[in-house]
């Protein structure tokens, strides 16, 4: 083996299968109607368990990850963005929503075809984009609509408060009569159960599946974890992508243990932060090349995972299986699925606080030992965004080198490739590190 | 051993010829429509100053905008590691960099060995860089020098509220039929981009000794305009401009 292969890699075999469940995913909203299912949009953070006890004819889309893959075409995205400005939205607005609309106003679906409208919106809300997001859709679409509110942010008086977690509960128990209304059907609790089991599994392995990555050599990498992490964004409360995640975590596990490698060259661990610029991944392949493996993000580990914080390290949280908790009815599984969503979900909490987000970013530089932090300022999306130069500061004070780049996770209009790689080039000279391949 | 850093930048293309350690030459043209032609040109510029064969020169380094363009240099660094080199050359003393140019500003920290711990980038605004005052001065019908020396006279301070060059252009035309002084404009002009110099800077920290460099460090105005932002002394070096040349034919 060459000087600069460090260790021994193989591809990933649980690709293929996260690819198909992936577009299997969309495929099925697409041809929802010819098999006679429903369609649903919201957000890929809706507290969607509750959707399951409406039936298995339900096929949903949420628009996080709809946005981000128009975001992955700048020529479509393009055409989707100008439709939603020509409509008088600002272009400072998040990028997802403004591709996510223009698709629906210009009638294209990212994979073929007219947009699938959906036949029902409900949605949790989180960030301020989100509280307008599906309210335009439904009132563009003449869809029924209903969102029910997060109880955001961690702030420091109320953190513990318990009617934080009433707050969320008793709204679900509100969606629930609105879907009855809606959908004109009973809610059958024994599914609602099962899919609280299943998010709570779902959420949590993603959790495990990030903390193996702390090992050296990473067997994952950042670029190979966003077609992974997505899945619970597309639908955490699915059993087939819980099922999916615990064949994902053997698999990672068998690597830890064998030392396979994502980048077979590693020599620097870097972590990211904010979504990438979805148009420009090839950034994670080309500090590949001087032997960087980007190990992950707050963003990545967060997002579609359930964690708990203790004595400043992050751990994943514990399943009501784990637990050996039996919900006995409704009423209990429903708090456990508005605490699990309230505190247990570290994204929300940093949306409105600089310390949780900072609090994170150090917890995973150290846990999972990165030499150095590549910070995405992502003109695309406020919530992730926000107090990004705080985070900053406080990595610099921490001693671990920073670089930052500008940008926009879905419109490519505001990315500008070459000072991008230009100051990657830089900082992997500050590092030290010099090219190893062409 | 000779080495030859040449700095591609936006506006001009500098070279630096060194020789064990020793600066022996140099040369600075205006950068052209290809830049490699343009690097072979400063190069032998350089050479000829230097009293020195093409043959002699072992290697060449490339830095700045158009530095991977110059396909007969033998690598390339990023700017930020020539500016920091370059300056601990000249004065090891200097912990924080600030190099402006015709189009990008630059804040880095270095550490007592010359290395780059830090840096922050304007690649994108040019109210932060030097063509923002090349054409402020074309507004004001004068000269970047004369600009530089009138604002010096300035006993007012007018704020400059545009956030943008192509607007602060329209300012200035409305200042002038105010009948606002051009000193108390120039002045305007060269706080308006230390404002945005300083900032930048700050976000690395500003630690003593600080330098100055790149083509705008001759400018006497925006000088004097960012030691009162920044509050501290501020030194520059002889021919500023030649900085990340030097700092390129040291690696």
């Amino acid at each position: 083996m060459s000087d600069i292969y460090r260790y021994k890699t193989e591809p990933l075999k649980a690709w293929t299968k996260a690819k198909e469940i992936r577009d299997n995913y969309y495929r099925e909203y697409a041809e929802a109607k010819q098999n006679g299912k429903l369609r649903w949009s919201g957000s890929g953070i809706t507290l969607c368990a509750l959707v399951k006890g409406f039936g298995d004819d339900i096929v949903r889309i949420t628009g996080e990850p709809y946005g981000a893959t128009i975001g992955y075409n700048p020529k479509f995205a393009l055409e989707c963005q100008e439709a939603t400005e020509t409509k008088g939205y600002a272009r400072d607005m998040c990028a997802y929503l403004r591709n996510y609309w223009g698709s629906m106003w210009v009638d294209k679906y990212a994979f073929g075809g007219p947009f699938p409208k959906p036949d029902f919106l409900y949605t949790s809300m989180f960030c301020c984009m989100q509280a307008k997001w599906y309210q335009r859709v439904a009132e563009e679409e003449n869809i029924p609509y209903h969102a029910s509110d997060f109880a955001m942010g961690k702030v420091a008086d109320t953190w513990d408060k318990d009617w934080r977690v009433e707050y969320v509960a008793n709204q679900c128990f509100d969606s629930i009569e609105w879907l009855e209304k809606t959908l004109g059907r009973k809610c059958d609790e024994e599914k609602v159960i099962k899919a609280i089991y299943d998010e709570c599994r779902a959420t949590a392995l993603w959790s495990k599946i990030c903390m193996l990555n702390q090992a050296k050599p990473a067997p994952l990498d950042e670029k190979t974890m966003y077609s992974l992490y997505v899945l619970t964004i597309l639908d955490k409360s699915s059993p087939v992508i819980a099922d999916f995640y615990e064949e994902l975590l053997a698999e990672v596990q068998y690597r830890v243990d064998n030392q396979i490698a994502a980048v077979p060259t590693e020599r620097c661990r870097v972590m990211h932060d904010s979504q990438p610029p979805w148009s420009f991944l090839k950034l994670f392949r080309y500090m590949e090349k001087f032997g960087v493996v980007s190990v992950g993000s707050y963003y990545t580990f967060c997002l579609g995972s359930a964690w708990d914080y203790i004595d400043g390290h992050m751990v994943p949280a514990k399943t009501p299986q784990e637990q050996g908790i039996q919900f006995k009815n409704m009423e209990e599984a429903i708090r456990f699925y508005a605490e699990w969503n309230v505190r247990r979900r570290p994204i929300v909490e940093s949306m409105h606080a600089a310390q949780p987000k900072i609090d994170y970013t150090l917890s995973i530089a150290r846990d999972w030992h990165a030499d150095g932090a590549i910070m995405h300022f992502n003109r695309g999306c406020e919530g992730i965004s926000l107090n990004c130069a705080e985070v900053r500061g406080a990595m610099v004070k921490a001693g671990i080198p920073v670089m930052v780049y500008e940008g926009n996770h879905a419109d490519d209009r505001e990315f500008d490739e070459n000072a991008a790689i230009s100051r990657v080039e830089a900082f992997m000279e500050r590092l030290g590190l010099k090219k190893l391949v062409d | 051993m000779i080495t030859a850093g040449i700095d591609v930048g936006t506006k001009n293309t500098k070279t630096v010829i060194v020789k064990d350690n020793e600066i022996i030459g140099r040369a600075c043209i205006l950068t052209g429509f290809d830049l490699n032609e343009t690097a072979e040109k400063a190069l032998q510029e350089a050479i000829a100053s230097a009293g020195i064969t093409r043959d002699q020169v072992e290697e060449v380094v490339s830095t700045g905008t158009g530095r991977k363009s110059v396909t007969f240099a033998d690598r390339n660094v990023s700017e930020v590691s020539a500016a920091a080199k370059g300056v601990h050359y000249l004065i090891p003393s200097v912990r924080t960099v600030i190099e402006v140019g015709a189009e990008e500003g630059r804040a880095v920290k270095v550490d007592s060995d010359g290395k780059a711990l830090d840096n922050a980038l304007n690649e994108k605004c040019a109210a932060g860089a030097g063509s923002f005052v090349e054409a402020m001065a074309r507004a004001l019908e004068t000269t970047v020098e004369n600009l530089a020396s009138i604002s010096l006279n300035s006993v007012e301070s007018v704020p400059m509220n545009a956030q943008c060059v192509i607007f602060a252009e329209s300012e200035v035309v409305s200042l002038i039929h105010q009948k606002v002084p051009k000193q108390d404009i120039a002045r305007a002009i060269h706080d308006a981009i230390s404002g945005r110099i300083s900032s930048m800077a700050r976000t690395v920290g500003i630690d003593a000794d600080v330098a100055l460099v790149g083509g705008v460090a001759k400018n006497i105005g925006f000088l004097k305009s960012l030691k009162d932002h920044i509050g501290v002394e501020i030194v520059v070096p002889e021919q500023p401009e030649y900085v990340g040349a030097l700092g390129a034919a040291l690696q």
